[in-house]
C-alpha cells in the first residue's frame, strides 16, 4: 500500500501525510471523562463531537458520552451563546451530570465565543443548578495536538476547582498522571497509596473507560475524580506532575492558584523514569518506596538481562505522544536497543531537547523530530532500516510495506487489544511492555528461521 | 448588470454617498438593488425612510433556511430594491461570516437573476477589509467595480490605500477593478488637488468631488436622500452628477497601492506644508 514511499527526503512545509497527532478537543474530551459524573460538552457543530466520540470509542471499545451545541450557520454568525445556554438547560434537565466540561471547537474559538461569561450568565439565570459545575478549556484544533487539549482541560479543572489558602491535609498529594491510559491512572494512584500517602489523582479515567460488564448500563460509570475531591487539590502538600506536555501547565497553574509546589517528572515508563517518579515523591514527602515495588523493579531488571541478547543493538523507530515516547525511548536505550528515529506530531522543541539529553553519549544519535508525520518516519527508515516499530495503529501500513515487526503502543490503538487493561507505567508496566517487545521479536525470528535454525528453546 | 462595491474608512460617508448615488441612478431610469453589508443594517435607511427590520441574517435565524426573496428585499425610493445583510450585535459572533452567508443566500434565492432585470447592484461594505468575509463582495463573480469613498484626511487615505491592496489581490483571480475615488469633502486644505494626485498615483481617477453641505445632514435626519428631500438643491445636483459619472465611467484599473512613505509624501506636498 505504501510501496512508493521514497527514501529521499524533500523539505515540506504545508503538507502532512499520515500525521502523528490528532486534534485538541479529543484530548480535552478524554481528560473530562476523568471527572466523576462529568459530561464533556463539545461547543461547536455536530460533526466534531461525533468524530471525537467515535475516535475514543474505537480506542477503548466503550461508549463515550458527550453532548454538542449543534452549531448551525446562524450560530456561527450570531455567536454560540444561545446554543450553549439551551444545551446546558437540556443537559441538566435530561442527563443530570455533576460536572459539564465545555470545550469549544475551532469554529467557536475562531468567532471568539466568550465561554466564561456565557457560563457565568447561565449560572446567574439559574440554568446551572446549585452544587453543579460547568468548567471549560480552550482547545482550538489548529494549535498543538490532542495532548495540548488534554493539558488545557486539566488546567481548566484547576482553574475552576482549586482554591487557595486551604489548610493543608497531611500526606495528601496531587497526582497529575498526564495523557496515559485508564489502567495507568489506576496504577499510579495505587503506587502512591502504597507509600502511605493519600493521592488525589486527576483526571482519572479508570473505572470510566474500562468498566466491568454488569449487564446494566450506567451513563456515568463509578470512576473519575469527584468534584468534591477536586475542590481539595489546593489543600494537598505537593503535586507530582508527569509529562512535560500534558502536565506542566496544569501543575504550574495549581502552584499559582493553590500554592502547591510540584515536581515535573517524565511519564514513569521504564526503569529510570519510574525511579525518578519515586525519587521525586520520596524527596518531597519523606515517604518510603514499598518493598513490593523494589521487588518488581528487581524482576524488571532481571528480565532485561535475561533477554538482553535478543534486544541488544536492535534498531527501532518509535512515534506517538511526546511524554510517552520520551520515556519509552529511554527505556529502550536502557535495554540496549538502538532508537533510529523518534518522532511526534505534537509541536514543542522540548521534545528534541529532552531526548537529546537522555540519549547523550549513546553510540548513535537518532533522528529526533517534533511536529512531524509518519511519512517522514517511513522515509527515514527506508534509508536506515529498523528491526522494530513501536507506535500507534497508524504505523501498520509502514509495518506492512517494510515487513517490519510492530508493537502497538500509544494513542490510538484501533486494531489490537490490551492497552486499556494493562498499565505500562511503573516497574510492572515495564515488564508488560518488555514482554510485548521480546515476544514480537521472537515471533519474527521463528517466522524467518530456516528449518535447521528453528529452535525449540529460545 | 453592473455590480458595484463601495468601500472606504468607517464614518467617511459610504452609506450616504451610496444611497444618494442610487437615488440619482433611479432618476436616470435605472433599476438598482442595494445590498448593505454592515451588521448595523443602516445602509438603506435613507432609501427606505427608516431602518429595515428584516435583515437577511435575522430572517435566516428566525425562519430557518426556508427564506424567500420577498422576505428580505424591500422596495425603496424610486423603485430601488433594498437588502440588509445584518449581523451579530457588537462583540459576539462573526460579522464577516454573516456577509458570506448572506451574499450566498441572495445568490441562491436568485436576487441577481436575469429576470430581475437589474441595471446595478451596489454593495455597501463596512469600513476596512478586515477579514475574508468583508472581502466577499469583491470575490469571484461578485462586484466587478469598486469605488472608494475618501477625503483629504490622512487616515481616510491610508484606509483607501489599504483597500487598494485588497483589490489588487482579488483582481489577480477575478475581474474586479477600481473604478475611481469619490472624494467626500471634509473641507481639508487643497483637498481636491490632493485626492486627484492620490488617485493618479494609484493609477486611477477621482471620479467626483462631492462638496460638504449641511443639506446632507438635514435630509438624513428626515431619513431621506438629498435628492428626495431637497430635489432642487445644488447638493442634489452633485449627487446626480456623481451618478452620471459612474454610469458613463469607462476607466477600470488594477490599482497600484503605495508604500507608506510615498503616501505621506503626497500629504506633505499637497496638504500639511501649506498650513504649516
Amino acid at each position: 500500500m505504501l510501496d512508493h514511499t521514497t527514501s529521499e527526503i524533500t523539505p515540506r512545509k504545508a503538507l502532512r501525510v499520515n500525521p502523528a497527532k490528532t486534534c485538541q478537543p479529543i484530548g480535552a474530551m478524554y481528560a473530562a471523562l476523568g471527572i466523576n459524573r462529568c459530561l464533556p460538552h463539545s461547543h461547536g457543530s455536530q460533526g466534531c463531537c461525533s468524530y471525537h466520540r467515535s475516535h475514543l470509542t474505537r480506542h477503548y471499545k466503550e461508549p463515550v458520552m458527550a453532548s454538542t451545541s449543534s452549531f448551525t450557520e446562524g450560530a456561527s454568525v450570531f455567536g454560540g451563546s444561545p446554543n450553549l445556554r439551551q444545551s446546558l438547560k437540556t443537559i441538566f434537565q435530561t442527563y443530570d451530570p455533576d460536572v459539564v466540561a465545555v470545550h469549544p471547537t475551532c469554529l467557536s474559538e475562531t468567532i471568539g465565543d466568550d465561554i466564561p461569561t456565557i457560563v457565568k450568565k447561565a449560572s446567574e439565570d439559574g440554568i446551572v443548578p446549585r452544587g453543579k459545575w460547568v468548567i471549560h478549556a480552550s482547545p482550538p484544533s489548529y494549535a498543538g495536538s490532542h495532548v495540548t487539549g488534554f493539558s488545557n482541560m486539566v488546567k481548566g479543572m484547576v482553574d475552576y476547582f482549586t482554591n487557595k489558602g486551604e489548610k493543608k491535609v497531611k500526606g495528601q498529594i496531587n497526582i497529575l498522571p498526564g495523557y496515559v491510559e485508564p489502567p495507568d491512572m489506576r496504577k499510579l494512584k495505587s503506587m502512591v497509596a502504597e507509600m502511605g500517602l493519600t493521592p488525589v489523582g486527576f483526571p482519572d479515567t479508570s473505572d470510566v473507560l474500562d468498566t466491568p460488564k454488569t449487564g446494566h448500563y450506567e451513563m456515568y460509570p463509578p470512576g473519575g475524580t469527584k468534584g468534591e475531591k477536586l475542590l481539595t487539590t489546593g489543600a494537598s502538600e505537593y503535586t507530582m506532575a508527569m509529562g512535560h506536555f500534558s502536565s506542566k501547565d496544569p501543575a504550574a497553574h495549581l502552584e499559582l492558584k493553590g500554592g502547591v509546589p510540584f515536581t515535573l517528572s517524565d511519564t514513569p515508563i521504564g526503569v529510570q523514569a519510574t525511579d525518578r517518579f519515586y525519587q521525586g515523591i520520596m524527596e518531597a514527602t519523606g515517604a518510603e518506596i514499598p518493598k513490593a515495588q523494589l521487588d518488581d523493579r528487581g524482576r524488571l531488571v532481571d528480565m532485561m538481562t535475561d533477554y538482553q541478547h535478543y534486544l541488544y543493538g536492535k534498531k527501532v523507530a518509535l512515534w506517538g505522544d511526546p511524554d510517552q515516547v520520551i520515556s519509552l525511548a529511554e527505556f529502550m536505550s536502557d535495554m540496549g536497543m538502538q532508537p533510529v528515529c523518534i518522532i511526534t506530531g505534537t509541536p514543542g522543541k522540548i521534545f528534541e531537547k529532552r531526548l537529546k539529553a537522555i540519549l547523550e553519549g549513546k553510540a548513535l544519535m537518532p533522528v529526533i523530530a517534533q511536529k512531524q508525520d509518519l511519512f517522514y518516519l517511513h522515509q527515514v527508515i527506508k534509508k536506515q532500516p529498523v528491526d522494530l516499530l513501536v507506535g500507534n495503529t497508524y504505523g501498520k501500513y509502514i509495518a506492512r510495506a517494510e515487513d517490519t515487526p510492530f508493537v502497538r503502543f500509544g494513542f490510538p490503538i484501533l486494531d489490537r487489544a490490551g492497552h486499556s487493561y494493562f498499565p505500562s507505567v511503573g516497574y510492572k508496566g515495564g515488564i508488560h511492555l518488555l514482554t510485548s517487545i521480546v515476544n514480537t521479536l521472537l515471533d519474527r525470528q521463528d517466522r524467518d528461521a530456516p528449518d535447521e535454525r528453528f529452535e525449540l528453546v529460545l | 448588470m453592473r455590480k458595484v462595491a463601495i468601500y472606504g474608512k468607517g464614518g467617511i460617508g459610504k452609506s450616504t454617498t451610496t444611497q444618494n448615488t442610487v437615488a440619482g441612478l433611479v432618476e436616470l431610469g435605472k433599476r438598482v438593488m442595494v445590498v448593505g453589508c454592515d451588521p448595523k443594517a443602516d445602509s438603506t435607511r435613507l432609501l427606505l425612510g427608516g431602518l429595515s427590520q428584516q435583515t437577511v441574517l435575522d430572517t435566516l435565524r428566525e425562519e430557518g433556511e426556508d427564506v424567500e426573496l420577498d422576505d428580505v428585499r424591500l422596495g425603496g425610493y424610486g423603485n430601488s430594491l433594498c437588502v440588509e445583510s445584518g449581523g451579530p450585535e457588537p462583540g459576539v459572533g462573526c460579522a464577516g461570516r454573516g456577509i458570506i452567508t448572506s451574499i450566498n443566500l441572495l445568490e441562491q434565492l436568485g436576487a441577481y437573476e436575469e429576470d430581475e432585470s437589474l441595471d446595478y447592484v451596489f454593495y455597501d461594505v463596512l469600513g476596512d477589509v478586515v477579514c475574508g468575509g468583508f472581502a466577499m463582495p469583491i470575490r469571484e463573480g461578485k462586484a466587478q467595480e469598486i469605488y472608494i469613498v475618501v477625503s483629504g484626511e490622512m487616515m481616510a487615505m491610508y484606509a483607501a490605500n489599504n483597500i487598494c491592496k485588497g483589490i489588487r489581490k482579488f483582481s489577480e483571480a477575478g475581474g474586479v477593478r477600481l473604478g475611481g475615488l469619490i472624494c467626500n469633502s471634509r473641507a481639508v486644505d487643497n483637498e481636491e488637488e490632493m485626492i486627484k494626485a492620490f488617485a493618479e498615483k494609484l493609477g486611477s481617477q477621482m471620479i467626483y468631488f462631492v462638496p460638504r453641505d449641511n443639506d446632507v445632514q438635514r435630509a438624513e435626519i428626515n431619513r431621506k436622500t438629498v435628492i428626495e428631500h431637497f430635489p432642487e438643491s445644488t447638493q442634489a445636483d452633485h449627487y446626480r452628477n456623481l451618478a452620471r459619472a459612474i454610469d458613463t465611467n469607462e476607466m477600470f484599473v488594477v490599482p497600484k497601492p503605495m508604500e507608506t512613505d510615498e503616501l505621506e509624501q503626497i500629504l506633505l506636498d499637497y496638504g500639511i506644508l501649506e498650513t504649516a
